[in-house]
């Protein structure tokens, strides 16, 4: 401060004081985070267009993603791969955020009972690691130890079960919902706390319009946590694509049966680090995670771009 | 940067364990896939060495199977990896050879124990150099439960009819589960089903070294046929066995729950500490009473130098061990079910054990088809082999199709030599 105090009188007032103490404190995030994301990142994209050429590394422009695309074999995984992973995204946009909406929406009633408890209750299981909530679940659906097929037998449903997890048209849709099951309470939280900054006046005037219960939801309170479903979708849509941990443990690095539960990053795992006598590809598990990173940065600009700046907004 | 990245990675993964190393004693480590036999090494195995060399200190740190082959290569690109590596047979430790990751021990005392046929999984193509001391073979069969089979009145199966009766019997008598398979995990499918059945229609050698050459292909119906046996197989298994995995078809078994069990002699060990019943074991059936039987007798583990080991004279004393006659009686012994590929007889204690190798004496031997030569290419025809052996039994694919798609895949990029 005091260089600056005995500088030119003249200019400063203009200059403002250099403010070393932001560039201090954010140092250590600036450079860890340089050093575990932004560098493995460029490291990444850079190992993407290079390729073992007579036992080197040699650079080969676009020649490993020519070969992604149009090799018929590592196409069809691919175009598989990317083919699930919407189905995945699908899902969770269908089933997991209006079911966090919903009981965001019950649990801000403001005469409900206990919704401290159901609220801590639905959100545990995403405090979970994916590896118990995995096994549970591997466990609960088990045809043989598993809880599923008794419970069900209980109610008299016992032959609508089937082992679901082993059955290519049904593992999807089953690992999507454990998915679901564990970050429901993701989305239930964010839409809970733009629920609650919604100010009483708000509602109040709406009331004394006649506008009450179910319109009151839909003409008041879901205009105004837009954004926040906004956000959620993006958060969701970024999550998915980078999902491989849960089918990972639930299916196995194959992502049986027969591929049907093979998302991109157990695509990009198998290929990377290679699986039983499968030898890994690096650069062509570099470029898998290139286009994976092209596929999300697309999608995050989409909604940056084109969605966010015609959300209307409302000051209070 | 990057450079100041790599060597900070550098300190913490390679020189951390070099302090170690500083110590009087040399200390050693084997990587291996071997997390089921921990015990017998830690108890048996790696005593009985310290005992006879006491400045030598081995730690035996094993890793889940799925897993070991790209983390123990991911370790050896880093210069990471033990001393002593285990060794999977054919292309996979062929091409860590080639890499230079592992060292050629050709001139290592005890290697004059092991004949041309054990040490082939290890040795380069042209025969000249070999690289890993083998250890042990595993044999292909089926395992059943003795009491079971009492109870319901059968013998033991000799040809595929007679199997497939039996199975019907215990489906009839439904009190067991017929066979103990899933095909969740995919390589129960085509390790234990495909590969273990198989050699009585290719003809072992004659198929294997036919596929090699370009001879015959995977949708000749030598190769087919194994598959739509292995279709009939579906009705015989489990209810729900499309999401039944490995673990729980070892514990429907070791439980008493099922009756026959498809798989190999390494399961002995583990079966017999854990299953309080009589249990036996009859090769693969052949097709018709009075055909040649043909069974999978895998070279399947050996251990090998680490060629950038900092302990290499240590390490070679341990390998000239391991190719010694004390280290075969003493492995045969403590995991039966693995075989010695060690020219010294071994007499093995265990009645299960020596069920398995007294196959060898009336049937013809192979290795698993896709391990040598035709195993080293992308895609993989092992695991090419999982898939459609696991979707055959699963009725997603017929038993023509798993030829056509596994040929193709090996077409894409096996020229057979001309």
């Amino acid at each position: 401060m005091s260089d600056i105090d005995t500088a030119d009188p003249a200019i400063a007032p203009a200059k403002r004081s250099v403010r070393w103490h932001i560039w201090i404190f954010l140092a250590p995030a600036f450079l860890v985070y340089t050093a575990v994301m932004i560098l493995p990142l460029i490291e990444t994209l850079r190992l993407s267009l290079f390729n073992v050429v007579d036992g080197q590394m040699a650079f080969v422009g676009l020649a490993n993603f020519q070969r992604l695309f149009g090799d018929p074999r590592l196409a069809a995984d691919f175009w598989n791969a990317l083919w699930n992973n919407v189905v995945f995204f699908i899902i969770h946009m269908l089933v997991q955020n209006p079911i966090g909406i919903a009981l965001a929406a019950m649990l801000s009633l403001p005469n409900l009972r206990f919704a401290a408890f159901y609220r801590s209750a639905i959100f545990v299981p995403t405090l979970l690691s994916f590896v118990i909530v995995g096994f549970i679940w591997k466990l609960i659906l088990s045809p043989i130890w598993g809880i599923a097929p008794g419970l069900m037998d209980l109610v008299g449903m016992k032959s609508f079960f089937s082992p679901w997890l082993g059955k290519s048209e049904s593992a999807l849709i089953t690992v999507s919902l454990i998915s679901v099951w564990q970050y429901v309470g993701i989305p239930m939280m964010l839409i809970y706390a733009a629920l609650l900054n919604i100010p009483d006046e708000v509602l109040e005037a709406a009331e004394c319009d006649g506008i009450t219960g179910w319109s009151q939801f839909w003409k008041i309170k879901l205009p105004l946590i837009l954004p926040s479903i906004g956000i959620i979708s993006v958060l969701t849509f970024v999550g998915n694509f980078n999902a491989f941990d849960l089918i990972y443990t639930v299916q196995g690095a194959l992502a049986g049966p027969d591929g049907s539960t093979d998302i991109l990053g157990t695509l990009l795992y198998r290929t990377f680090f290679g699986f039983q006598n499968q030898i890994g590809n690096r650069p062509m598990g570099a470029t898998i995670a290139t286009v994976m990173f092209l596929i999300i940065l697309a999608g995050v600009s989409l909604y940056l771009f084109v969605i966010q700046r015609r959300m209307r907004r409302y000051q209070f | 940067m990057t450079r100041i990245l790599k060597g900070m990675l550098f300190a913490t993964t390679v020189l951390a364990p070099a302090g170690i190393a500083m110590a009087q004693e040399t200390q050693l480590t084997i990587e291996s896939w071997r997390n089921d036999d921990l015990p017998i090494w830690q108890e048996k195995i790696i005593p009985a060495f310290e005992a006879k060399h006491p400045n030598i200190k081995v730690t035996f740190a094993p890793m889940a199977p799925t897993e070991y082959n790209s983390a123990v290569n991911a370790k050896l690109e880093a210069g990471t990896a033990g001393d002593l590596i285990t060794c999977r047979p054919f292309d996979l430790s062929l091409a860590m050879f080639e890499k230079g990751q592992l060292a050629a021990l050709n001139d290592l005392q005890g290697m004059e124990n092991f004949s041309d046929v054990a040490k082939s999984a290890w040795t380069t193509d042209d025969g000249a150099t070999s690289f890993c001391v083998p250890m042990a073979s595993v044999i292909h069969g089926f395992i059943y439960n003795k009491a079971a089979f009492e109870e319901v009145g059968v013998q033991v199966p000799k040809t595929e009819e007679e199997f497939f009766a039996v199975l019907e019997k215990f489906k009839e008598d439904g009190n067991y589960i017929p066979l103990a398979m899933g095909t969740k995990d995919q390589w129960e499918a085509a390790t234990m089903g495909y590969y273990n059945i198989g050699p009585n229609y290719w003809k072992g050698e004659e198929g294997r070294k036919a596929l090699i050459a370009g001879t015959q292909k995977l949708t000749d119906p030598q190769w087919v046929e194994p598959y739509a046996t292995l279709a009939k197989w579906k009705d015989y298994l489990g209810d729900g066995f499309e999401a039944q995995t490995y673990p729980d078809s070892q514990n429907l078994f070791t439980l008493g729950r099922a009756a026959i069990y498809p798989t190999g002699s390494w399961e002995i060990a583990p079966f017999k500490s854990q299953a309080d019943f009589e249990m036996g074991a009859f090769a693969p059936p052949v097709k018709a009473a009075g055909d040649k039987c043909y069974i999978s007798d895998h070279n399947d583990i050996g251990i090998g130098l680490n060629a950038n080991s900092k302990n290499a004279d240590a390490a070679k004393t341990f390998l000239s061990w391991v190719a010694s006659p004390e280290f075969a009686d003493l492995y045969a012994n403590a995991a039966p079910g693995f075989f010695s590929l060690n020219n010294s007889p071994v007499t093995m204690q265990d009645e299960l054990a020596q069920e398995f190798v007294s196959w060898r004496e009336n049937c013809e031997t192979t290795i698993r088809p896709s391990a040598a030569i035709v195993g080293r290419g992308d895609p993989n025809l092992d695991l090419e082999m999982w898939r459609a052996s696991a979707n055959v039994i699963n009725g997603t694919m017929t038993p023509e199709q798993a030829g056509e798609e596994t040929q193709k895949g090996l077409d894409s990029w096996y020229k057979p030599a001309k």
